[in-house]
């Protein structure tokens, strides 16, 4: 007896290794282990054994009957994972195809600069001042000390409308317009942003139509070193924490004194270069301390009240920044163009 | 203004300073030096030669045979110029020499004959061609007798120097005269302006004798004064003065003409010289011209003149175009023996206006214009030019200067406290230093008291101010000395406004919906200026340019939407054929008042063709359609949540699809439109199907949607039922909306439209929609009984006004 629960043990064991699936695991499981299996058999045909063996006999059928459950239960698991391991090799996909994009567009280089310029300045307590495209002759020139006659006129030909309406020739207007709503009482700080017009035919460097952004501050104590404070600070924060800058005299008919700012050349560290004409600087931009004659026009007292003001344009700074050669591609609008400054 | 380094060496010691140092010390300190030109630039080894013989080359009709002496040896040079000749001194490139253009001379043989080396014109040196006097146009340059055999001829021409090109700007009008320019560059560098010293030997006769002058247009010539020098002989000018006027850009032409230009680039004063024979009278008479009054100007051109205009005239016929230019009929000639030489000072303003009326700015008209005259020193500038006249042309100078008018003006007087440069400049410079700077300009200036007295040279109008007087003291003490501080006045709070942060979004919303950001011109042909107009009914015009420069770019625009179509043409003949754009800006509506600014609007518009995701490999692409674009906009309203506010209606617009356009409501108000191109207007333009929108942004922004509240969240579920209605194909969803909302009341807290059905199973002409209905009340759970009865009063209500029916 022993003898034969020993060979249906190993039996069984060779079968259930061999087995392939879960279905012939099952057959066996069935087939041993059953109501109907002989291990069953055996405990059922106990009683013709004697006292002696039975115990002996009955421990031995369990531990079989133990034993082969083990081995079941055991290559099911195997089974079971090669099971899951089969369906998961058939879902396997081209991981490296490329995924369904829906990618986002972005600002146009000229709104990304300007933006960047806000931001600066209204972490400096600057608000941002807009004016009507249109302007009247009075706000584009005679508030900013340009009367009907000045030579100076000819230095922007203008959009003329009608003899009293024209396209602004730059963002200047809406300073005068600002400190107009102040009524003589300051602090002034303004940030003006937008497009301006002059009488130029498009070509590589010039554009019938640009950007302008120009800065205002009145208050009582505003000095030339201020100016000089706030704008070494922006050139560095535009160009990056090595930039210098030098002010050179310079003539605006709205400021006096007037300057003009050169940073040193970020692309040869003022060694001298293609892009700073050999020179280490670059012209970025125009500014002054506000001239008296403009403050009183539009409302301030200049005995008590001194600003400075200063202009930029936009696409100068993204051309000399990103290295771009022709101002038109700004206005042609070509999405190979704009797609470059995404990150801008 | 080009300014010969050499020239001012005369009146500045520039010992020590190089022309570059020189020019970049000048421009530091407020005068930009554009340019430094070498004269000799790729010129090299050029001597002195003397041509002992010359005879015709033995195989050539149009060269010679040159021996040429060069003072260490004499060669044979083979010259074809014409007017080569036996004892001239001329200047000639050895071998081994360098001229402009990379050329290099080398010994070489011209039809048999060696030659050792050319015999140059004054283009082949480098010369502007312009700038050739005109007798040596056509060929060789030729010295004088004196130069010495075998020396570097570029010192004889001047050509060893270099020329300063200074950008003069309205400020700087003082540097329009030599010296003008050597007061700046003294004051640059500390030292004395070394002045000329004029002398004129006069003869006993009085000019009065054979001239008088009148002013009768005493509003615009301030003053007038003329001077006589007879038995003049007019010729070429000497070397020297030639060089000079080279160098400074102006062409010599004879002595006395010369004289008049070296003068006024000397003095910045314009002189004018007419031949007394032939002025016609006796008498200068400066006048306005009469209306229709003709002259003949020294250019040929025939001129009509204005009562604006002021005239010389012999009293009865105008010689001159007063500070602009002279008439041919009293132009000094070859034959000239007497000269009436005019100094005046003429109002700016009135040169200006005939200068640009007349379309002629000339050398003379500039500086009156820019008021580059030195006013006090017109007398003295005749003085200077008599005397040149004298040394150079042996005129016999007349006693007197014959004069109407005031000769000099007193010199304004600045005052301020001192204290004021540093309140601007924001330095710490002390009274002796602000002193010591303004003596270097050559301003008298003192301390009386704590006020500042400075008495403004004539030569300097631009100085007016006391501002303009701190910026004197500022660039000439440096600006790279100035501190670099910040502001200590209050601080302010920077901020954006409502209307700022939410056109911000607005950008980055439709980024994240994957549209590039477009900006286009303002400016358009006045056809496309009205096309796609979201307010296109009414009289409302456009603005037009008084002188537009084409046609392209005439008129404002009133739509962007045109502009967009131009950029997705662009890309599609560059084979691009997925475009999404959008573009944020004003809109231009003239007023009827024309001289009132005109109506501006921000407007946002936006344009798609092509496929609607970027292409993959999955398939066909789905294309952009109207429904995309409408997506897009109800997302964005929904961001800034005016949603609820929002309809979109059917229309019909010009230039669109009239089955596929929606007019877009803000309450009861069109601020808008979305719809595909009229496929008309697709096939004019190259276009595949296009959908574009155009919204007035100012209209959204401006919604005050008051702060933010929020609302509990609801305890109570809510119940969702759906229901399918069946009804005539031309019922639109929006009104079956509508309606659904209507009668829902406050229970219904939500509509979804999830189907759409036309086809099989149902009569022709009819289509099925199916809603999602969602039921909420946040304070109780609803009974069965309310939802069924607010669902029945919906299909109700359906069924009445827009004979739905229930799908079976
Ligand atoms: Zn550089």
């Amino acid at each position: 007896m022993q003898e034969k629960l020993q060979a249906l043990k190993n039996e069984a064991k060779d079968l259930i290794q061999g087995a392939r699936d879960l279905k012939t695991l099952q057959d066996l499981r069935v087939k041993y282990l059953g109501k109907k299996g002989p291990i069953t058999e055996v405990l059922r045909g106990m009683g013709k054994l004697s006292k002696e063996e039975r115990p002996v006999i009955g421990q031995l059928a369990n531990d079989v009957r133990a034993s082969i459950q083990e081995a079941i239960d055991g290559k099911q698991g195997i089974l079971e994972n090669e099971a899951i391991e089969a369906r998961l090799a058939s879902e396997t996909i081209d991981v490296t195809l490329p995924g369904r994009i829906s990618s986002p567009g972005n600002h146009h280089p000229l709104t990304a600069v300007i933006e960047e310029i806000e931001d600066f300045f209204i972490g400096l307590g600057f608000s941002i001042a807009e004016g009507p495209e249109v302007e009247k002759d009075y706000y584009n020139f005679e508030a900013l000390n340009l009367p009907k006659d000045h030579p100076a006129r000819d230095m922007q030909d203008s959009f003329y409308i009608t003899e009293e309406l024209l396209l602004r020739t730059h963002t200047s207007p809406v300073q005068a317009r600002t400190m107009e709503k102040h009524k003589g009482k300051g602090p002034v700080k303004v940030i003006c942003p937008g497009k301006v017009y002059r009488r130029d035919t498009d070509d590589a460097t010039h554009s019938h139509q640009f950007m302008q952004i120009e800065g205002l501050y009145v208050d009582k104590n505003v000095r030339l070193s201020d100016l000089k404070g706030i704008l070494t600070a922006f050139a560095k924060k535009m160009f990056g924490e090595e930039r210098q800058i030098r002010l050179r005299p310079s003539f605006f008919p709205f400021t006096e004194p007037s300057v003009e700012m050169d940073i040193s050349c970020f692309h040869c560290n003022g060694e001298g270069c293609s892009v700073c004409k050999r020179t280490g600087w670059i012209e970025i931009l125009g500014s002054g301390m506000v001239h008296p004659n403009v403050l009183e026009m539009s409302g301030f007292d200049s005995k008590e009240y001194t600003g400075f003001a200063f202009g930029m344009g936009p696409e100068r700074i993204a051309m000399l920044k990103y290295g771009i050669d022709d101002i038109r591609h700004f206005y042609t609008n070509d999405t190979r163009f704009l797609k470059q400054f995404k990150r801008a | 203004m080009l300014v010969s380094y050499n020239w001012l060496k005369d009146y500045v010691d520039l010992n020590g300073v190089s022309p570059e140092a020189l020019a970049d010390k000048i421009t530091k300190a407020g005068i930009e030096v554009e340019h430094v030109h070498a004269m000799s630039e790729g010129v090299k080894n050029i001597a002195v030669g003397h041509v002992v013989s010359c005879e015709q080359h033995p195989n050539a009709d149009k060269l010679n045979l040159c021996q040429v002496d060069l003072g260490d040896e004499t060669v044979q040079i083979v010259c074809g110029a014409p007017n080569v000749a036996k004892g001239q001194k001329v200047p000639v490139a050895k071998v081994g020499a360098r001229l402009p253009g990379n050329i290099k001379i080398k010994r070489s043989k011209l039809r048999g004959e060696t030659s050792n080396g050319m015999i140059c014109s004054l283009s082949e040196l480098g010369v502007d061609a312009k700038l050739v006097p005109k007798e040596f146009a056509d060929g060789i340059y030729v010295f004088e007798e004196d130069a010495v055999v075998g020396e570097n001829a570029l010192s004889y021409l001047n050509l060893d120097d270099h020329v300063l090109e200074l950008d003069i700007l309205p400020n700087s009008a003082h540097c329009l005269n030599m010296i003008g320019v050597a007061y700046e560059v003294a004051a640059i560098l500390n030292k004395d302006v070394d002045l000329p010293r004029v002398l004129v030997n006069e003869t006993p006769m009085p000019a009065e004798s054979k001239i008088r002058v009148n002013i009768e247009a005493k509003d615009a010539v301030p003053y007038y004064g003329a001077r006589v020098i007879e038995n003049i002989n007019v010729k070429p000018s000497p070397q020297w003065l030639q060089n000079r006027l080279i160098a400074a850009g102006i062409r010599p032409i004879s002595n006395i003409v010369d004289i008049t230009n070296y003068v006024m680039l000397e003095y910045g004063q314009p002189l004018h010289a007419f031949d007394y024979e032939r002025f016609g009278s006796d008498r200068v008479l400066v006048r306005h011209a009469n209306d229709g009054e003709m002259i003949t100007t020294l250019d040929d051109e025939e001129r009509t003149l204005t009562t604006s205009d002021v005239v010389i005239t012999n009293g009865i016929d105008p010689v001159a175009v007063a500070g602009v230019m002279g008439g041919v009929n009293s132009e000094v000639s070859s034959e000239t023996r007497t000269v009436l030489l005019e100094s005046a000072i003429f109002d700016a303003l009135t040169v200006r206006k005939t200068a640009s009326r007349l379309q002629m700015r000339t050398d003379a008209s500039s500086r009156y214009e820019k008021k580059g005259i030195d006013r006090n020193r017109v007398a003295e500038a005749a003085d200077r030019a008599a005397e040149l006249i004298q040394t150079i042309a042996g005129g016999d100078v007349l006693s007197g200067i014959v004069e109407d008018g005031v000769r000099t003006v007193s010199p304004q007087v600045i005052k301020m406290p001192w204290q004021k440069v540093n309140d601007v400049l924001g330095t710490d410079l002390a009274p002796d230093t602000i002193l010591s700077i303004l003596s270097r300009l050559n301003f008298q200036a003192e301390l009386n008291g704590d006020t500042l007295h400075a008495s403004i040279p004539i030569r300097r109008p631009d100085v007016t101010i006391p501002e303009d007087l701190v910026e004197e003291v500022g660039r000439i003490y440096g600006y790279d000395h100035v501190p670099a501080t910040l502001p200590e006045g209050p601080s302010t709070q920077g901020t954006l406004t409502a209307y700022q942060r939410k056109r911000r979004r607005v950008h980055r919303y439709f980024e994240g919906q994957g549209l590039q950001q477009a900006i286009t011109y303002s400016l358009t042909t006045g056809k496309k200026a009205s096309e796609l107009r979201i307010n296109n009914q009414g009289a409302s015009g456009s603005v037009q340019l008084a002188m537009p420069m084409s046609e392209e770019r005439s008129t404002l625009r009133m739509s962007i939407v045109p502009q967009l179509i131009e950029v997705v043409q662009y890309h599609l003949n560059r084979q691009m054929g997925d475009v999404k754009l959008y573009e944020i800006g004003k809109i231009f509506i003239a007023n009827e008042e024309k001289n009132d600014l005109p109506i501006e609007r921000e407007h946002v518009a936006g344009i798609f063709t092509g496929s609607r995701e970027e292409r993959i490999w999955e398939g066909q692409p789905l294309l952009v359609d109207y429904y995309t674009v409408k997506g897009v906009l109800e997302g964005l309203f929904n961001q800034l949540d005016v949603l609820s506010s929002i309809s979109f209606k059917p229309a019909k617009r010009d230039g669109l699809h009239p089955g596929r356009t929606a007019d877009i409501y803000l309450n009861n108000k069109v601020i808008g439109y979305l719809g595909q191109l009229h496929p008309n207007v697709q096939k004019a333009n190259d276009l595949q199907d296009t959908f574009v929108f155009e919204c007035d942004l100012q209209s959204v922004l401006n919604v005050d949607m008051g702060a933010i509240t929020y609302k509990a969240l609801p305890r109570y579920p809510s119940i969702t039922r759906d229901i399918a209605l069946v009804v005539k194909e031309d019922v639109k969803a929006g009104e079956l909306y509508d309606v659904i909302r209507t009668a829902g009341g406050s229970l219904l807290n939500d509509i979804q439209l999830f189907d759409v059905y036309q086809g099989e199973h149902l009569e022709e002409g009819q289509k099925s929609l199916a809603f999602s209905l969602k039921y909420l009340d946040p304070e109780r759970t609803l009974t069965d009984k309310e939802i069924n009865q607010t669902h029945e009063d919906i299909l109700n209500a359906c069924q009445d006004k827009l004979g739905a029916v229930l799908r079976g």
